[in-house]
């Protein structure tokens, strides 16, 4: 397949399209305005729907409309724009809704800046809305795995009637490279609970509320099996020059691209170190991390933060090796060289 | 008439239901209308209906259709996206004052302007009657509410919202009128405006709105008679009934 040269935001964009995406709404915010801007040119062409919203809030709930009708659904934002999406997330989930919401995350707190972070891993991965819940989290790190996981975050969302997220940061939204738009076979699974009219069949009702404890406890108790079903059957993980790394540094998306950079040198000058860079924020690879205590004698966590999924690893390793963390706020983007320095002083502690 | 014959029945929009509304509230009246309408126009099986947080909240158990529960204020997004992926379907939001002209005037506003072809029942009793009767943007002046103990007072509070008047300012909006349910000929006026909203969405007409003033005796702390008359007296003549927006399109429809 011949390759084509592509901005992140724009191919999220393609991917949704042909992943069968039926009605995209979102709301202007850079750095992930481009998808919009996309959107909005390619999905009447296709007859299918666009609307720019009033705002987050108002997008986020025309999406959770067209999913209710049994239709795939997106929404795209940045930091602050998801956190407005926040509610509506939290009744997609309590309505076991499927839909893909983006978020391309830029600085904050607060209205920060437009450059790329990864501060909004705790929102996305923890809930973030109000409620015992959970969205998938996928974290690209290539424009290519932006498309991958952007067609993969509609199956995973119709499979398991959930929100799922693309999590990437602005430098994934920005960036131009090189890939393959593949065609997507898989088709929409049949969706007998949405609302498309009673025609030949009883009532769909569509809801979150049970008023009484007992149904909504049996409510809870239905999604949380879903939940660790989802845990166990979708973690996913990528790994770089783990053969024999001593040091295992842990980082995801643009950062993980990085390390992947100073992990070759270091490579290059002897050093012992390798990359697990998680795919899935949530599930978190839990369970290959634990398995990798057996070979690291140090972990190093790095993010665009100030140490977010830093609490995953440690609840992953257990206290068993040393985890160590370094991370860039405000909208910095690590180098290359940075890592290295760090990984040759993490060495110079730990394994020397 | 023969002998037998069935004369007046539960619409088949409507399901048998005991009612969980208050002695007096007007919500059942509303939800029978609606009910009646859509049995008229033969379409129950492709209607969608979006119930609000409020008192209606639980629409779903008397409606007979396809229900979505939106979140509070958020209906009309919610309808737009039902009706923007299909358009074969019939989609109606029911909203309470609070849901709609509090939380959710954002939605409701740009609904309206961009024409988006659904229909709303708007239900404005005046207060939050869920939560108690604490005070709603559609509170009278001086109104005694939980919120307002002595009173909406208009230079703390603002002053009533005028729903119906505010939205027939849209461009987009064809159809918006005000009705009540007090008496049996507001409630006769009332059923031909909501079949009017409906006819406008099946026409392809765009965005129509019937606010429908209601009582919430309960919150109001009155009988159901002093509170159908207190609706009259006060309301009314804040909120005057009639058509606040008629494009001709739909005043020629059959
Ligand atoms: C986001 C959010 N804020 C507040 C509430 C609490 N709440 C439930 S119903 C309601 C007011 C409803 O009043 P109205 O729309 O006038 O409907 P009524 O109950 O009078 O029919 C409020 C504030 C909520 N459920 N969600």
């Amino acid at each position: 397949m011949a390759k084509v040269l592509m901005k992140g935001n724009e191919a999220i964009a393609e991917a949704a399209i042909r992943a069968g995406c039926d009605g995209y709404f979102g709301y202007p915010i850079t750095p992930q305005t481009e998808l919009l801007e996309y959107m909005s040119r390619r999905m009447p062409e296709l007859g299918r729907a666009f609307v720019q919203g009033e705002s987050e809030i108002a997008s986020i709930n025309m999406v959770l409309g067209a999913a209710a009708a049994g239709k795939r659904a997106m929404t795209s934002s940045s930091s602050p724009g998801v956190s407005l999406k926040q509610e509506g997330i939290s009744f997609l989930a309590g309505n076991e809704l499927p839909a893909v919401i983006v978020n391309i995350m830029r600085g904050g707190p607060g209205l920060g800046n437009v450059q790329p972070s990864q501060s909004d891993y705790f929102q996305a991965t923890k809930g973030g809305g109000h409620g015992d819940y959970f969205p998938i989290v996928l974290a690209p790190s290539t424009v290519q795995e932006a498309i991958d996981f952007t067609i993969l975050a509609f199956e995973l969302a119709d499979k398991y009637r959930n929100p799922a997220m693309i999590l990437g940061d602005g430098s994934i939204g920005q960036i131009m490279e090189p890939v393959e738009l593949p065609e997507v076979e898989s088709k929409p699974p049949d969706k007998p609970w949405a609302v498309t009219g009673c025609k030949g069949r009883e009532k769909n009702i569509i809801r979150s509320l049970y008023l009484l404890a007992g149904p909504l406890e049996a409510r809870n108790v239905i999604l949380q099996k879903k939940y660790r079903e989802i845990e166990a059957n979708e973690q996913r993980h990528a790994e770089f020059m783990l053969e024999g790394a001593e040091m295992v540094i842990v980082a995801y998306g643009t950062t993980g691209r990085v390390a992947q950079t100073a992990i070759t040198r270091a490579r290059d000058e002897g050093m012992p170190v390798g990359l697990f860079r998680p795919i899935t924020l949530y599930p978190y690879p839990k369970d290959a991390i634990s398995s990798l205590v057996e070979q690291a004698r140090v972990f190093l966590v790095l993010e665009m933060s100030a140490g977010q999924m830093l609490e995953d690893v440690e609840l992953a390793v257990k206290g068993t090796v040393p985890v160590e963390f370094q991370g860039w706020l405000g909208g910095r983007v690590p180098t290359p060289s940075e890592v290295t320095q760090t990984i040759k002083e993490i060495r110079t502690k730990y394994l020397k | 008439m023969p002998e037998g014959e069935v004369v007046f029945a539960r619409p088949a929009a409507l399901e048998d239901t005991p009612t969980h509304y208050c002695p007096g509230c007007t919500h059942g009246i509303i939800h029978r209308l609606i009910g009646e309408v859509i049995d008229e126009l033969g379409i129950r099986e492709i209607t969608v209906g979006i119930a609000p947080v409020g008192c209606a909240v639980l629409a779903y158990h008397y409606f007979n259709f396809d229900t979505v529960e939106a979140a509070h204020g958020r209906a009309p997004a919610v309808a737009t996206g039902i009706k923007r992926v299909s358009p074969e379907n019939v989609v109606f939001t029911y909203q309470g004052d609070g849901d709609l002209a509090a939380i959710g005037t954002a939605e409701i506003v740009h609904a309206a302007n961009r024409g988006e072809n659904i229909t709303v029942v708007f239900v404005n009793n005046a207060v939050f009657g869920m939560t108690g009767g604490q005070m709603a943007p559609t509170t009278l002046p001086g109104q005694v509410t939980t919120s307002t103990p002595t009173g909406r007072d208009v230079k703390v509070d603002g002053y009533p919202v005028k729903v119906a008047e505010i939205l027939a300012q849209t461009t987009g909006a064809a159809y918006i009128a005000r009705r009540t349910v007090t008496q049996p000929k507001y409630v006769r006026s009332c059923k031909k405006a909501i079949k009017t909203a409906f006819k406008t969405q099946l026409a392809g007409l765009g965005f129509a709105l019937v606010e429908v003033l209601s009582t919430c005796s309960t919150n109001w702390g009155m009988s159901p008679m002093e509170a159908l008359r207190w609706l009259d007296e006060n309301m009314i003549p804040y909120y005057p009934l009639g058509d606040y927006k008629v494009i001709d399109e739909v005043k020629a429809l059959p």
